[in-house]
């Protein structure tokens, strides 16, 4: 299969060609459909590796290429406060607003805000605005769609909408998908791969050959959960491995 | 007020059963007629000091004086056309101010290189009291039209250009790259994005702006007019009619109050968007 992002020995510094790398020899191939999470702790690197992957930091060592179609959604839902939901959604599509505002009310309608089309953003819920933030990366058809911790702000059964929202529409549309994520249970229910990134290197790739849809209470779900706990540096209890050792 | 506000929007979506509204609630109506509760009964004070003697009539002209004098100012026709030699002044000016410093802060507000070209030097000028400049202002222009409006403009051009130029540095970098991810352009950022992020502090700045214009039309109407509030203020000196002077300030001040609800209708019909409007609508 053809892959649709490829990375080859990437690195990225921030303080001159000398300095510590946030990303170090990055090699990372995503096939066209494929779900891939990646977690990490804070620091690691996830960010700005998606950011490299949305084409918004540029490849200074190491090669890169990108499909031409991506889509970002953010930790925060970034919306424009002055324009109504729909015109959210529908900002930067080809074409007049008449145009392109049947392709962002389905886009809305995909994520059960129809409802909303015409509201201020100001006056969404979290959840409300980060499916907005959804409908307006997929009413761009992405190749390569691009989560930064869309759940992160959200409360636990929001999340857990939000979550199987996700899961539906990439089956429905099948992008490529990047999810960056620090919830390895996210992470399981949702990808078929999952990476883990540590002081800038990929240090783990596991596949996730569970059928869908995931359980949590699956024994080999529990298996893989403790193996990328133990790769990130946790134990089950929650400690932090290295400290204790 | 914000619990009020909260109060209002609430109550036709919680009680719908409800008969159907007339106006305001009857405590909000109240209070505002509280409001002009003072200034109503200073007015009859003023009256009442100025009837029994208390007040001399030469300084000071009684209300009724007063507005004996502007309905036969009004019915005259003087009144309406110093008012609009006025308000043309005034226009004029603003015009001005507004197409030069919008361009002024577009430019210093999206590139480096413009706030260093015109940042600095706006700012120095910034320090000079603008009506300082009255004396240049009529060697240079002489003592008609010109240094009135050009005083009206330079008075009205800085907090357009302050607070255009910080609305647009206080604009999220995050909704810019944003954008960027949604294929914007340059010119369709400033569209969808910069403007309409730095217009409320630019409808602050205008509103600022015309209060300036107001000062700046005060002092260039006492420079030797033949026309206009101004005149009509400095005529009635000459033969002591406190009553003529009073309607002139009163016209300033409606006129002051006028523009400013201007600015805050222009707010409610562009910045909808917010919040605190969207309680209040």
């Amino acid at each position: 299969m053809n892959a649709i992002v490829e990375l080859r020995a990437l690195s990225r510094r921030f303080h001159g060609p000398a300095s510590q790398p946030v990303l170090d020899r990055i090699d990372l191939t995503i096939a066209p459909g494929e779900f891939v999470a990646l977690l990490g702790r804070s620091g690691s690197g996830k960010t700005t590796l998606l950011r490299t992957l949305a084409g918004l930091d540029p490849v200074t060592e190491g090669k890169a290429r990108l499909p031409q179609r991506r889509a970002v959604v953010f930790q925060e839902p970034r919306l424009l406060p002055w324009k109504p939901v729909w015109e959210n959604v529908a900002l930067g599509l080809p074409g007049s607003l008449g145009a392109t505002r049947g392709h962002a009310l389905r886009a809305l309608r995909e994520v059960e805000l129809a409802h909303r089309a015409q509201a201020w953003p100001l006056t969404l819920s979290g959840g409300e605005a980060q499916r907005t933030g959804l409908a307006r990366a997929l009413v761009r058809d992405p190749e390569l769609l691009l989560l930064d911790e869309p759940f992160a702000s959200l409360d636990a059964l929001t999340r857990l909408r939000m979550q199987s929202l996700v899961g539906e529409l990439w089956q429905a549309h099948q992008p490529a998908v990047l999810l960056v994520t620090h919830d390895v249970e996210e992470a399981l229910l949702l990808a078929d791969r999952v990476l883990v990134l540590a002081q800038g290197r990929l240090i783990e790739d596991v596949s996730v050959p569970l059928p869908r849809p995931r359980r949590r209470a699956a024994a080999d779900f529990d298996a893989l959960r403790l193996r990328l706990l133990g790769a990130l540096g946790v134990d089950e209890d929650g400690n932090d491995a290295a400290k204790a050792a | 007020m914000s619990g009020q506000a909260i109060a209002a929007t609430a109550s036709p979506s919680a009680t719908p059963a409800r008969a159907p509204r007339r106006g305001p609630p009857l405590h909000r109506r109240l209070i505002n007629v509280r409001r002009f509760l003072v200034p109503v009964l200073l007015v009859i004070l003023w009256q009442l000091a100025a009837d029994v003697g208390l007040i001399s009539t030469r300084l000071l002209a009684p209300p009724a004086a007063i507005a004996s004098a502007a309905w036969e100012l009004i019915a005259s026709g003087e009144l309406p056309y110093h008012l609009l030699v006025s308000l043309q002044r005034v226009a004029i000016g603003l015009a001005i101010a507004l197409t030069a410093r919008v361009s002024l802060g577009l430019i210093a507000g999206l590139s480096k290189l413009g706030e260093d070209a015109v940042d600095a030097t706006l700012q120095m000028l910034r320090a000079l009291p603008f009506l300082a400049l009255v004396p240049l202002f009529i060697l240079w222009l002489g003592i008609g039209e010109a240094t009135k409006i050009a005083l009206v403009a330079l008075g009205a051009t800085f907090p357009i250009y302050l607070t255009l130029f910080g609305g647009i540095r206080g604009v999220d970098p995050k909704l810019l790259e944003a954008g960027r991810i949604l294929g914007l352009n340059r010119a369709e950022q400033i569209r969808h994005i910069i403007l309409p992020g730095a217009l409320p502090q630019a409808l602050v700045g205008l509103r600022y702006a015309l209060g300036t214009a107001w000062l700046s039309l005060v002092v260039g109407e006492q420079i030797n007019a033949t026309a206009g509030i101004g005149f009509l203020v400095m005529d009635a000196r000459e033969f002591l009619r406190t009553d003529i002077i009073l309607v002139g300030l009163v016209v300033y001040a409606l006129l002051g109050l006028g523009a400013d609800q201007l600015v805050r209708a222009l707010e409610r019909r562009t910045l909808a968007w917010r919040p605190s409007l969207i309680r209040e609508a």
